[in-house]
């Protein structure tokens, strides 16, 4: 319980826990997904694991934009850029993710235009403010952020802003849970649903996996408490025998999810037929492509892409810790040739990586309490 | 990129530049900034109401209490300063005019090509 006593009702915290060793059958081994990035780090800085029976085991999914990004796709964004003279300008997360041939930085470092925005609606003003120059946005995330990019570039449209355009890696995380589900090494008892990508997508997208596979959804808040409620209603659930879609985030996502902001993405993007996740291969219908209504502003039909494909060294074992198939620690790289300060994986590159993560809290604690024992020895 | 961060509204800001003119200026944690409303268009917040914001734009409406929880989630997640730092760069209000602010006058500060709000030296 090392962060709890932290928490503003640590008696709630004792109670919920109390009341999952109740519902959790001791002759079970449940394992439960949370599929967000960040809930993954919530996890792991609160220790919520002490605080949950031994039989049930998280398992953190692909929910971390930065980390299921191939890396020929920064390789791509960053050609076009120093070919065409473009301006590239990405969130601040992107900066240090490593392409084959270096991260944005590395880039900007070597003469490339490379900036930082806080938002696509910051790089269509870099183009407003720079009309000699061309400002593309390399656009990445899950349905957290991409009706941003869609109001942005429809806002490019309106005003008719020609030296403007979007690289975009959006992807869609029902896809991506369907990709895991059928996977044949995977066994999964239930979802925490995603937070924020919820509030614009709400929950119905999540009915398939209750009535066709089965399994409960539980859409959840972020702090301990939110968690540990979310795992009580997918145990009560299972005990039940039953499979539905539950909201315990209900004080932020609405059921119907954010109509304007689908609409949004709607009118902007249409599904690619597949798009490659690092660590899971090539998942159909799983991310987003700029309409052709909108091809003007699209950077992959206004410069030649030179598709680069780069493959992930076969000793980082990303796609089985994304699978739960290992823990983190369990691949042969983790901590040793891949570190946060030098990903090789794509679960090292954010801290909402489960790698990264499992790094931060985890492994520093074990390898700080490994120096105590051996000094006091 | 993935935070969410919740701010309060202080005031609507008709926009004739953006269409359907839809800005509006937050405060987070003391720090006042322009996001983008288009998408509550169909629910727009009132001024004093809280919304929980992601890339510059809100994305729903909290009650002050959440607004609380979740600025308290980020201090305990180590995330506050991020989401300051996010904040103070959304760039929306920096040249409402399109005019490059003159030097001395801007809230950023220049390193190495970089733009960064003041007091946040790059890594």
């Amino acid at each position: 319980m090392r962060y709890v006593d932290e928490f503003r009702d640590p008696e709630l915290i004792t109670k919920a826990s109390d009341e999952i060793r109740r519902l959790a059958d001791t002759g079970k081994h449940y394992r439960i997904m949370e599929v967000c990035g960040g809930h993954t780090h919530a996890i792991y800085r609160f220790g919520l694991k002490d605080v949950l029976p031994e039989n049930i085991e998280l398992i953190h999914g692909p929910g971390c934009p930065v980390c299921v990004l191939p890396m020929g796709r920064i390789d791509d964004g960053l050609a076009v850029a120093k070919s065409a003279d473009v301006i590239f300008a990405a969130f601040g997360d992107m900066m240090r993710v490593p392409g084959a041939h270096g991260s944005p930085f590395e880039h900007k470092a070597r003469g490339t235009d490379v900036r930082i925005v806080y938002s696509p609606a910051d790089a269509l003003q870099l183009a407003r403010k720079n009309p000699e120059k061309h400002v593309m946005f390399f656009a990445i995330g899950f349905e957290t952020t991409a009706p941003s990019t869609a109001l942005t570039l429809m806002r490019a449209k309106a005003e008719d802003i020609r030296n403007f355009s979007v690289f975009c890696n959006h992807v869609t995380i029902i896809p991506a849970i369907r990709a895991i589900l059928d996977s044949p090494d995977m066994r999964l008892d239930g979802f925490i649903g995603p937070g924020h990508v919820s509030t614009v997508i709400g929950c119905r997208p999540y009915e398939w996996i209750a009535q066709n596979e089965g399994k409960p959804v539980v859409t959840s808040g972020f702090e301990p408490l939110d968690l540990l409620q979310s795992i009580v209603m997918l145990l009560r659930q299972l005990r039940a025998g039953e499979a539905r879609v539950e909201n315990q985030y209900k004080r932020v996502v609405p059921w119907e999810g954010n109509r304007a902001a689908l609409k949004a993405m709607a009118e902007v993007f249409q599904l690619r037929p597949y798009f490659e996740w690092r660590g899971l291969g090539f998942i159909s219908q799983s991310a987003l492509k700029i309409r052709d209504e909108y091809a003007s502003w699209d950077a992959e039909q206004r410069f030649p892409i030179p598709n680069t494909r780069v493959t992930d060294p076969k000793a980082a074992q990303c796609g089985e810790v994304l699978k739960g198939v290992l823990k983190p620690a369990q691949c042969k790289l983790f901590g040793k040739e891949c570190t946060p300060e030098h990903p090789i994986g794509a679960l090292m590159v954010s801290t909402e990586g489960s790698c990264a993560a499992y790094y931060h809290y985890e492994h520093r604690k074990t390898a700080a309490m490994v120096e105590t024992i051996s000094s006091v020895a | 990129m993935c935070l969410a961060i919740p701010g309060k509204i202080v005031s609507l800001n008709p926009d004739p530049m953006h269409l359907e003119a839809c800005l509006g200026t937050v405060e987070v944690t003391g720090v006042r900034r322009k996001v983008d409303l288009g998408l509550l268009k169909d629910d727009m917040p009132a001024v004093g109401e809280w919304v929980l914001i992601h890339v510059g734009f809100a994305m729903t409406k909290i009650s002050e209490q959440d607004a609380m929880e979740q600025m308290h989630l980020l201090t305990m997640l180590g995330e506050t300063e991020q989401a300051i730092a996010e904040v103070r760069g959304y760039g929306l209000d920096v040249n409402d005019d399109h005019v490059p602010a003159r030097a001395g006058s801007s809230p950023y500060a220049v390193s190495d090509g970089f733009v960064f709000p003041k007091g946040l030296p790059p890594e």
